[in-house]
């Protein structure tokens, strides 16, 4: 009774690849939400950018603002700072970057960065007056000792890069939006 | 039994791999080959359709905990969470919850099929105990699940249910502290029923193991109840009743994706949108639909019976309703496993089933009047069944005669 | 099958009771509910973005000052599917609104998109105190929390035609159901009567006609058509992805229906040679 049949087996054959075709393409439709569930969730995905009024940060101030759960610094720098970074040869820089590359043209004065040191991830000081600010005046990691100067950028210590810019744009003089 | 195993190695890293581990043998064996009457109907695939459900609700489970909070102050707000803003949540959690209906749907389709067809005799009664078994778990699972929206028929569902054991002199009220962790039900009963819950599936899983295992040792049951006589009875498993029992799944999920999609919230009680209150109980309290016929027989002892308390007496019953399942194999005396041969017995069987379905009609009325005659009744119905009805239809009823196998009978049917 | 044959009877039997059952609900213990046509009751069903505008208008008008909505995003107003205002709309929105926030210097701060809809009492105790004792329920699920009992065989009717919008009904019929009360019903003091519940409340008839001035529109202002809106806007709130979830429903229908009929000849081809 188990015996095959075998007629029209092209017919039975296309018929069993279109199912077969079509069961795959479903079990893919529906694996996919259940993979799509662990990116982050509206309510996630909704805090990916924030608005950050700058616009009490004095000459010589810096505030640190919360994005996606990090630190961000905002460094209203004096001309002194800019002047400093700039005056930094290429050469000396392990992880090389102009001061200009760090900010945006026009807006020299705002150093905007993750606060995070890219050695491992701890949040460097500087940030309030007294605080140790390293040999380069500008940020300093206790953790492992990196140093970073007033453009944000690493000159001593174990860490392999700059401080990371995150994505920014000026909405006016006095309000920036992040991410 | 598949018999002589048709697998054969075709290579060498099979051959290797089969005399250590004789995976692909086995399975060879017992999805493939596993013989099974030929005549069996569309009843018996609802064993693969509840294969399917537990796997779809384990796996949308896995997922709803990774977003939900065992916390009373919180989980309720999660689970909003899941709807609103995780990525498909609504659809999953919708998937979860309907799903559990589904299941016991199909549960209920099974278990029907077992009683019309006589598959708890013998040699298939541990079959049939570890099927009750497997029952009960499912109803401590979905109990449980229920407590963890955390609204307010999770909460009074708990209360209610957990106080049932108070009914049992003397121990009672300690076992009810051990149970919940408190005074009331509280974070601490949460916090466990949350962890049980995400437990029992997979207990339910093992025993569900051992019930296919007690299958494939007598091999399937049929229609007729004549058993298999020679392999020109039966067709390999694979593909007649693979391609058989996937179709049944398809159609199924139809009804299912309806709920999901169209009325997700319509099988659940609108009270649990409300966030638990412990000062504050819901007008009417009723569990969820499948267990509807349970709750209306406990509540139709409000009796004492001699030292019995009428609510001691409820558990008894209500527990003893689905005990009593498990000694059916014992009860039923009559030699003809299939109803389709036993003409006294037929009309007994389906006024069961209507009795069974007015009591779950009455499992959702308030406790008065009529009702709670009707329920007693239908109680009494649903032991006398057990107890009166198939022991003595065992000993007068003269079944019909039998086809002499199952392929005389499939000759006969085409004739 | 004689099994077969008993249960399309029993099914008969359902339909039949289905199809001659007048279309009617039973309220808590006050008067029948009529039941509206609700835009998005249904499989077919969406919502009328035009009518959750308005419904949210009432609701920012007249119900907000009491009750909260706590879990609406103030972004939820901007997603597809809604009351669809604009970005702008719902950031100068959210910006109307103060967040406590320990975390800041200053304890608090302007509300943004992201934020939830802020409670307009801090406590519960501060609710009611406001509130002559009563509790003004939360928004967000309410119009779930709320259904019309309905008793068999109405109820498998709904499971048939995918109706699950009772709340909307009940919600619609309570507002529009403020009366005196009848001679001999006592209601409590401070309490105002509703007939659909047919007891006494704590809250007084929130609506009056042209108590909300829809701009631009020639909508009539009156209780009913605000009761009717902002049903409709609860609903929204209690499920926001309703538009989406159908739309998903009707591809997974459609699939597998296919599927269930290329599967059914799958079925029957492997079986053809099998008299079973």
């Amino acid at each position: 009774m188990a015996t095959e049949i075998k007629e029209e087996p092209t017919r039975r054959d296309f018929l069993y690849v279109t199912t077969g075709a079509f069961a795959a393409v479903g079990g893919a439709a529906a694996v996919w939400p259940l993979i799509d569930q662990m990116n982050p969730d509206a309510s996630v995905k909704a805090l990916a950018s924030i608005e950050a009024d700058i616009s009490a940060i004095e000459v010589g101030q810096s505030v640190t603002f919360k994005w996606r759960g990090k630190p961000v610094f905002v460094r209203h720098r004096t001309a002194s700072e800019i002047e400093e970074a700039n005056a930094v040869p290429l050469e000396d820089l392990r992880d090389p970057a102009t001061d200009a590359e760090r900010v945006l043209a026009g807006h020299e004065e705002w150093l905007v960065m993750v606060g995070l040191c890219t050695h491992l991830g701890c949040v460097p000081l500087g940030q309030k007056p007294g605080e140790e600010k390293g040999e380069y005046n500008g940020w300093f990691c206790p953790c492992h000792g990196s140093h970073y100067d007033s453009a944000g950028r690493i000159r001593k210590g174990p860490a392999p890069k700059n401080l990371v810019l995150p994505p920014f744009e000026f909405l006016s003089d006095t309000l920036i939006k992040i991410g | 039994m598949a018999g002589n195993s048709s697998y054969n190695p075709t290579n060498k890293v099979e051959k290797w791999f089969d005399e250590r581990l004789p995976l692909l043998r086995f399975s060879k064996e017992h999805l493939m080959d596993f013989p099974s009457p030929k005549n069996i109907n569309y009843w018996w695939t609802f064993g693969a359709v509840l294969a399917v459900m537990l796997v779809v609700q384990i796996i949308t489970g896995i997922i709803l905990a990774m977003h939900y909070t065992p916390n009373i102050a919180l989980a309720f707000d999660s689970v909003e969470h899941i709807r609103r803003n995780v990525n498909y949540g609504r659809i999953i959690q919708g998937t979860h919850a309907v799903g559990a209906s589904m299941f016991f749907f199909a549960v209920y389709i099974h278990m029907f099929r077992g009683l019309y067809y006589g598959s708890y005799k013998a040699p298939r009664e541990i079959l049939w105990i570890l099927g009750v078994v497997i029952f009960l778990l499912m109803m401590a699972t979905a109990f449980m699940g229920y407590v963890l929206p955390w609204g307010q028929m999770s909460f009074w569902g708990a209360t209610v249910i957990t106080n049932l054991f108070t009914a049992i002199p003397v121990v009672g009220e300690p076992i009810l502290s051990l149970l919940i962790g408190g005074f009331v039900v509280d974070n601490p009963t949460l916090n466990r029923f949350f962890s049980l819950h995400y437990l029992l599936p997979f207990i339910i899983a093992a025993v569900v193991a051992l019930h296919i295992w007690a299958l494939h040792v007598p091999g399937n049951g049929n229609p007729t109840g004549v058993e298999v006589k020679s392999s020109a009875d039966t067709l390999p498993f694979h593909p007649y009743f693979t391609m058989k029992d996937l179709f049944v799944v398809v159609v199924f999920f139809i009804p299912f994706a309806w709920f999901v999609f169209f009325a997700p919230d319509i099988l659940g009680h609108a009270d649990n949108y409300i966030e638990a209150n412990p000062f504050v109980t819901p007008a009417h309290i009723v569990p969820e639909w499948y267990l509807l016929p349970f709750y209306a027989m406990l509540r139709a002892i409000d009796f004492d019976v001699f030292f019995i308390s009428a609510k001691l007496g409820g558990v008894i019953i209500m527990f003893g309703s689905i005990i009593i399942l498990m000694v059916i194999p014992w009860l039923d005396g009559s030699k003809v496993r299939s109803g389709s041969f036993r003409p006294m017995f037929k009309p007994f069987y389906w006024l069961f089933v209507v009795n069974f379905m007015m009591l779950m009609y009455l499992g959702a009325q308030p406790a008065e009047g009529i009702y709670v005659i009707l329920s007693k009744v239908g109680t009494a119905y649903y032991f006398g069944y057990f107890l009166l009805v198939l022991p003595i239809l065992a000993r007068i009823e003269t079944p019909k005669p039998l086809p002499s196998s199952i392929s005389q009978a499939v000759l006969d049917k085409n004739k | 099958m004689n099994m077969k044959k008993n249960i399309f009877a029993i099914f008969a039997v359902i339909a039949m009771l289905i199809s001659t059952a007048p279309a009617m609900a039973a309220a808590v213990t006050g008067k029948p509910a009529e039941l509206q046509k609700w835009s998005f009751a249904g499989v077919f069903g969406t919502y009328d973005t035009n009518q959750l505008q308005r419904g949210f208008q009432v609701f920012y008008e007249v119900c907000s000052s009491c009750h909260g909505a706590k879990q609406i995003s103030f972004r939820n107003f901007a997603e597809p599917g809604g009351p669809e205002f604009s970005k702008e709309q719902v950031k100068a929105l959210a910006a109307e609104y103060t967040i406590i926030d320990p975390e800041l210097e200053e304890g608090e701060r302007t509300a943004t998109p992201a934020d939830r809809w802020p409670s307009p009492f801090a406590t519960e105790l501060e609710a009611r105190d406001a509130n002559n004792g009563a509790l003004p329920p939360d928004f967000s699920v309410l119009a779930k929390a709320r259904n019309l009992a309905k008793k068999f065989p109405m109820n498998f009717y709904d499971m048939a035609t995918a109706y699950q919008e009772g709340g909307a009904d009940y919600i619609y019929n309570f507002l529009v159901n403020y009366e005196d009360a009848p001679h001999g019903v006592e209601i409590g003091d401070g309490q105002s009567y509703n007939a659909f519940l047919g007891t006494g409340i704590s809250m007084m008839s929130p609506l009056m006609d042209e108590l909300v001035e829809y701009d631009g529109t020639d909508v009539p202002l009156t209780v009913e058509q605000y009761a009717k809106d902002v049903s409709a806007f609860m609903y929204w709130m209690s499920d926001p992805h309703l538009v989406q979830r159908k739309t998903i429903g009707f591809n997974v229908l459609i699939f597998l229906s296919v599927l269930a009929l290329l599967m059914y000849l799958v079925k029957r081809k492997i079986w053809a040679g099998v008299k079973h």
